[in-house]
């Protein structure tokens, strides 16, 4: 296991390295040109393309650190602002930013790294195993040829000038191939480790890009919760608010009837009661909007599948909980589902739904699967953008695989903990 | 007859109980959460039981989970549950041991007095009373899905009605018919749906229910 770990380290480091010297070298040469020529004018349009062509092979870098030495290096780069122009003046805008990112210039001063710290330690990771194998070689006679026509051959610190010093060089070799064994992967982290001191992002710049996701995803929590409001407000004004109006109206009306002809006070009665069981019926309908009775009585397990239970058409639904969530995560990942459920019949026209929520590794997950006609887009529909603005307040994400002629997936992940159910009586 | 009650609202457990009196019930107890229920219902041996579903202490379902929990110890005790909200999950929940003298119905049901009295009666006979919107969020959901066999308008109107838990009687009262139609249109019903018949009111409620649910 180790053995192979240590090869496949070393073909690693023959790739990392023949990469960097190439990669690093031209990338490096091309920025710092494009940049120097932005003076006279054309930098302005190459820089992008060639910063773009940085990021693509730092991000590279970055995932390979993850894949090949575990070592996880996150991305620091600024996103663009959505609505940059397009043509000459979007590229300058796109430039502007660009070299306004302080990640720019760590990408740049990595680009010199990786060429230098970066080479030696990938060749150090690949060449223990071929060198070591190549005291042997010489041992086996490889070394006559080479001492006979005159070439002075040095093997590390042993010059191999016959077949005993050239014994002395195998068994060096072997030490270089044990060697190799045990410190190949560190070496391998260590260029990685080289990598990640510059293109992972400064804790300054996580804690702006924290600031700023902050910022936004306040702002939409407020602005969600503003409207919510308004909305109830509404809809209380219009509804319930006014049959009690309507109905203490009609109350009064009887009264005054009800000596006079009862008969028709007794009709007023029974259309009283109709309001007053319209007035339920509103209500009702107000706080399932609010608050669903069954989240807040069973939590999301069993609330999803009422909801399930709901829709016109089946869904499969298959939930593993392993207990209740805090109030605000359970009624955000409920009012998700509800949305997305309700844009699978409306707009996909979905015949069948599957839903699974489960919890693993501190984080919800919920898919939503339709075999509807697909084509959702999350930056066309206000509905999909709702729930990615719900779930932001929770660090939460959402993803959309929607081809046109489906099916829809939607998956939504909320990072989060359970609290265990209180023990219940049954 | 005794009945129990449980309903956390003064108001409300007031409302109930007097309504209960005026129709000649005679309370057992009047309690106001899950606990008091729960003694109540296995010390007092009520003929009938009227719970709201969310009860203190811990304001979840835990009236209904009281519900359950006498009737496993004691089957088929009536129990008449009520609820602000009406959902087919609890409906399934309770339905499920398939014994009967069971309710659940919407809270405004009690608006009615004489239909709501006849709906506690039932359930204290070992029938059924589920709440027209169960029923009607059954019937929707199945014929989304299925189309509910080939049954004429008015025999969906009398299995809508059956499957509320009203007898014969009370069906052809409602629909101005007479009895004898009823039962046609029943069995009707029944041989439509491939279900087997039975002459015992409940177990054909239950059919029926169960029948909706299976969709």
């Amino acid at each position: 296991m180790r053995v192979r770990n240590a090869l496949r380290v070393s073909a690693q480091g023959f790739a990392l390295g023949f990469v960097t010297l190439a990669g690093s070298i031209t990338l490096f040469v091309a920025t710092v040109l494009s940049i120097v020529f932005i003076l006279l004018g054309i930098g302005l349009i190459t820089t992008p393309y060639v910063l773009a062509a940085v990021r693509g092979f730092a991000n590279w870098r970055r995932r390979i650190a993850g894949d090949w030495a575990g070592v996880t290096i996150p991305v620091p780069y600024r996103p663009f602002p959505p609505d940059l122009r397009p043509g000459f003046t979007g590229l300058v805008e796109r430039c502007t930013l660009l070299l306004k990112d302080p990640a720019t210039w760590r990408d740049l001063l990595w680009l010199f790294t990786d060429m230098t710290a970066g080479y030696v330690t990938s060749l150090f990771s690949f060449i223990f195993i071929p060198y070591g194998i190549y005291g042997s070689v010489l041992a086996a006679g490889v070394w006559r040829p080479i001492v006979n026509s005159g070439g002075n051959e040095w093997y590390a610190f042993i010059p191999v000038s016959s077949q005993s010093t050239a014994n002395l060089a195998a068994l060096l070799g072997l030490g270089f191939l044990v060697l190799a064994v045990f410190v190949n992967p560190a070496l391998q982290r260590a260029h990685f480790l080289v990598a990640r001191s510059l293109l992972a992002p400064t804790p300054q710049m996580a804690l702006t890009a924290r600031v700023e996701r902050l910022t936004a995803t306040r702002h939409d929590a407020v602005d969600t919760s503003a409207a919510e409001l308004r909305r109830i407000e509404r809809d209380l004004h219009d509804g319930a608010q006014a049959r009690l109006v309507a109905m203490g109206m009609s109350l009064g009306t009887i009264e005054a009837l009800i000596e006079k002809d009862p008969q028709q006070a007794k009709k007023m009665l029974s259309m009283a009661r109709a309001n007053s069981a319209e007035a339920l019926a509103e209500l009702r309908d107000l706080v399932r909007g609010i608050h669903p009775p069954v989240l807040a009585e069973r939590g999301l397990g069993d609330a999803v599948r009422a909801l399930a239970l709901r829709m016109a058409m089946p869904v499969e639904v298959d939930v593993e909980l392993p207990g209740r969530f805090e109030e605000p995560v359970e009624s955000a990942a409920y009012f998700a589902i509800s949305e997305v459920l309700t844009n699978a019949a409306k707009h996909a026209r979905a015949e069948r739904v599957w839903l699974d929520v489960h919890h693993a590794d501190g984080t919800l997950r919920i898919a939503v699967t339709d075999n509807g006609q697909g084509g959702a887009d999350t930056t066309a529909g206000t509905g999909l953008t709702g729930i990615e603005r719900r779930l932001g307040a929770f660090d939460g994400v959402l993803a959309v695989s929607s081809p046109v002629g489906g099916p829809t997936m939607v998956t939504m992940e909320i990072p989060c903990d359970p609290y265990p159910v209180s023990s219940r009586r049954s | 007859m005794r009945a129990v009650v449980a309903e956390d609202l003064f108001l409300l457990r007031d409302g109930l109980v007097r309504m209960l009196e005026a129709y000649d019930f005679e309370i057992a107890a009047a309690v106001e959460s899950g606990p008091e229920l729960a003694r109540a219902l296995a010390e007092l041996e009520p003929d009938v039981a009227v719970v709201d579903v969310r009860l203190p202490p811990s304001f979840t379902d835990e009236g209904l989970q009281c519900a359950l929990a006498a009737r496993r110890a004691k089957p088929g005790l009536p129990i008449l549950v009520l609820s602000q909200h009406v959902e087919q999950l609890y409906a399934r929940e309770l339905l499920a041991d398939g014994s009967g003298g069971i309710g659940y119905l919407l809270k405004d049901r009690v608006f009615d007095a004489d239909q709501f009295i006849d709906a506690v009666r039932r359930v204290a006979a070992g029938g059924t009373a589920m709440d027209p919107q169960v029923i009607s969020q059954l019937l929707t959901r199945r014929s989304q899905d299925k189309p509910m066999g080939n049954l004429t308008p008015r025999e969906k109107e009398v299995m809508e009605l059956m499957a509320q838990g009203r007898s014969n009687a009370a069906i052809a009262a409602q629909l101005f018919v007479t009895e004898r139609a009823v039962a046609k249109h029943t069995s009707n019903i029944f041989g439509k749906l491939d279900l087997p018949p039975s002459d015992d009111d409940n177990r054909r409620v239950l059919a029926v229910l169960a029948y909706l649910d299976r969709g």
